[in-house]
């Protein structure tokens, strides 16, 4: 395998080869998804479902997946900048109502972030991004509420495995049908569904202040990480082996160490043991227990 | 079986409400019905049809006793048809076992404990079950059936096992998870189960019966795909997608000797040979001194 450093990526193109492994047939994952949606929102007694709509690829893919599973007037979008959003976010996001024909709510969350913040205004830039991201998922629960839909979650699997996400924030859901798709597959599957190619292409960014990109924060590229996670996560392979396939050892390295340092993200929180039977340790039932 | 040596099989390839029986049986009652109809004479459903799979400690609530009052609504599912379907079943000394269960004519024919419980990756069932402890065939209207469940037909020799026995057909009901993607039209499971299913076949010049279960527990989806497959290893019938179906096919009860004396390979099978290198290989493995 060719490996050219993990520096940084141009936007996504389309036309860039797929690292084979991680290609996929999209129709057999729109299928795949599409129902997961109609299944697990429907058995559990809902119709609807309420996201999210920054007007980036994950959640621009996941109301595509939540209007064809559901009809696009059971879908509401919500979208909510801070101030210093990029506008084009929002433009980007009306686009996608716009194009499927879902329900949309706007909720500047500006107001009650400057409110908190005006007592801590010291807060760095990361603090305020986590608040704004718990601030979202509150309106989201809030609005799943009034809408009587699920929330459905826009985490893929890149995110996940580097907890690159806000716990209790963008990473709170009921249910979250791109979750086993590491982001160069995202990337594929928009793009074969229809999302705007503007929106596919354009850099990656948790757009908590205008600018930032996920690239570069992370320090590398996603098509890069997301081959470096398939070989660790799904084929196990070990440090070494990675190595040999030309992965950089401290490339490597810092990677086993976020998926790790991280993993108290992907769990409920822990719970000191004290009686013979605890929830999710011998207390173990199905998440669609009678459904 | 009609005097023309004519078999109408169906497979029920249903979705299932994790741990809640009662729905299950009355879906059953519906399935049964529109087989009937259809003309079926021998209906399959998945594994755990009565239960749904990833129970977990669900498992307890949602078993039956063959000894109990739950079985007589089970047995009147075939007093039309004979009936294959998949519940949890608990013994009198309170071991539970992923069973499946063969009915005809209100009566119970046979009963197969699944044996191979997978219990790595995404699995878990040695943790909830006791593991079978025998692969037998038995008699049916038919002709010889076996019954293997799911994880069973991994392992080579369950099915050899069977066709020992000169069984005539093998049916595997299944609630296979679907997982591998690539660009293929089809999950990595669905290339698995088909490569293998049609394996055994044509190895084993045998009819095989595969019922998977379609929908979703937890977020893992059930891929479908059941299928009728011939004794030369062609598939009769299939249900490529996930939706649930009743797969009607109609078999000719002699293909199974037209194999066979096209290639004979079950006449020409060294049992003998196998058991003796077996054994010796068997002794070799435990004679080792650690």
């Amino acid at each position: 395998m060719k490996c050219d450093g993990h520096g940084m990526s141009a936007p996504a193109s389309l036309t860039e080869p797929v690292f084979p492994p991680l290609a996929i047939n999209p129709e057999l994952v729109r299928k795949i998804l599409v129902r997961f949606i109609q299944n697990e929102v429907q058995k559990v007694g809902f119709e609807r479902v309420v996201l999210g709509l920054s007007g980036g690829v994950d959640s621009s893919l996941v109301a595509t997946l939540a209007s064809q599973a559901l009809g696009p007037g059971n879908v509401l979008a919500v979208i909510m900048p801070y101030k210093t959003s990029d506008p084009k976010s929002r433009s980007d996001a009306l686009q996608v109502v716009a194009q499927l024909g879902i329900n949309r709510l706007e909720v500047d969350i500006t107001p009650q972030i400057d409110a908190y913040f005006e007592r801590f205004p010291d807060a760095e830039q990361k603090r305020r991004g986590n608040k704004m991201a718990r601030e979202r998922m509150t309106i989201l629960y809030d609005q799943s509420s009034v809408f009587r839909g699920l929330v459905i979650g826009t985490s893929n699997k890149t995110e996940l495995l580097l907890g690159y996400g806000t716990i209790y924030g963008d990473m709170a859901s009921a249910l979250n049908p791109v979750g086993d798709l590491y982001k160069t597959q995202v990337w594929q599957l928009a793009d074969a569904l229809g999302v705007p190619t503007a929106i596919v292409q354009k850099a990656p960014s948790a757009d908590l202040w205008a600018g930032q990109s996920d690239e570069t924060e992370l320090g590398f590229a996603y098509r890069m990480v997301d081959q470096l996670l398939y070989y660790l996560v799904d084929r196990r392979y070990s440090k070494e082996e990675a190595a040999r396939l030309g992965f950089e050892p401290a490339f490597i390295d810092d990677i086993i160490r976020r998926v790790r340092d991280n993993q108290y993200k992907r769990r409920l929180p822990v719970i000191a043991k004290l009686s013979s039977r605890t929830v999710d340790q011998e207390f173990r039932y199905p998440r669609d227990w009678g459904h | 079986m009609s005097a023309d040596g004519q078999l109408t099989v169906g497979l029920a390839q249903v979705d299932s409400a994790l741990g809640d029986r009662d729905r299950n049986l009355a879906r059953h009652r519906q399935w049964v019905a529109q087989a009937v109809d259809a003309g079926v004479k021998l209906l399959v459903f998945p594994e755990l049809s009565l239960t749904g799979y990833f129970l977990r400690d669900l498992v307890v609530d949602s078993a039956v006793r063959l000894d109990g009052p739950a079985m007589k609504d089970l047995l009147s599912l075939s007093s039309d048809l004979d009936v294959v379907l998949g519940a949890v079943i608990e013994e009198p000394d309170h071991r539970y076992f992923n069973a499946s269960l063969y009915l005809s004519r209100g009566e119970l024919v046979h009963v197969h404990r699944k044996v191979y419980l997978p219990t790595y990756g995404m699995f878990d069932e040695q943790r909830y079950l006791a593991s079978g402890d025998r692969f037998r065939s038995f008699k049916t209207s038919f002709g010889r059936a076996g019954m293997l469940v799911c994880e069973d037909i991994w392992h080579l020799s369950s099915a050899y096992i069977l066709s020992l026995e000169s069984v005539d057909m093998i049916i595997c009901p299944s609630a296979s998870p679907g997982r591998g993607l690539s660009t293929d039209e089809r999950l990595g499971t669905a290339e698995s189960y088909n490569l293998v299913c049609r394996t055994y076949a044509q190895f084993l010049t045998t009819f095989f019966l595969y019922c998977n279960r379609v929908g979703y527990e937890d977020g893992a989806n059930f891929w479908g795909g059941s299928m009728v497959i011939g004794p030369n290893g062609d598939i009769i019938a299939q249900e490529e997608d996930a939706d649930e179906a009743l797969v009607v096919a109609t078999l000719d009860l002699g293909d199974v000797r037209r194999e066979r004396l096209a290639n004979p390979l079950l006449r020409d099978e060294r049992v003998e040979l196998t058991i003796n290198e077996m054994r010796r290989a068997w002794h070799e493995r435990t004679r080792k001194p650690y």
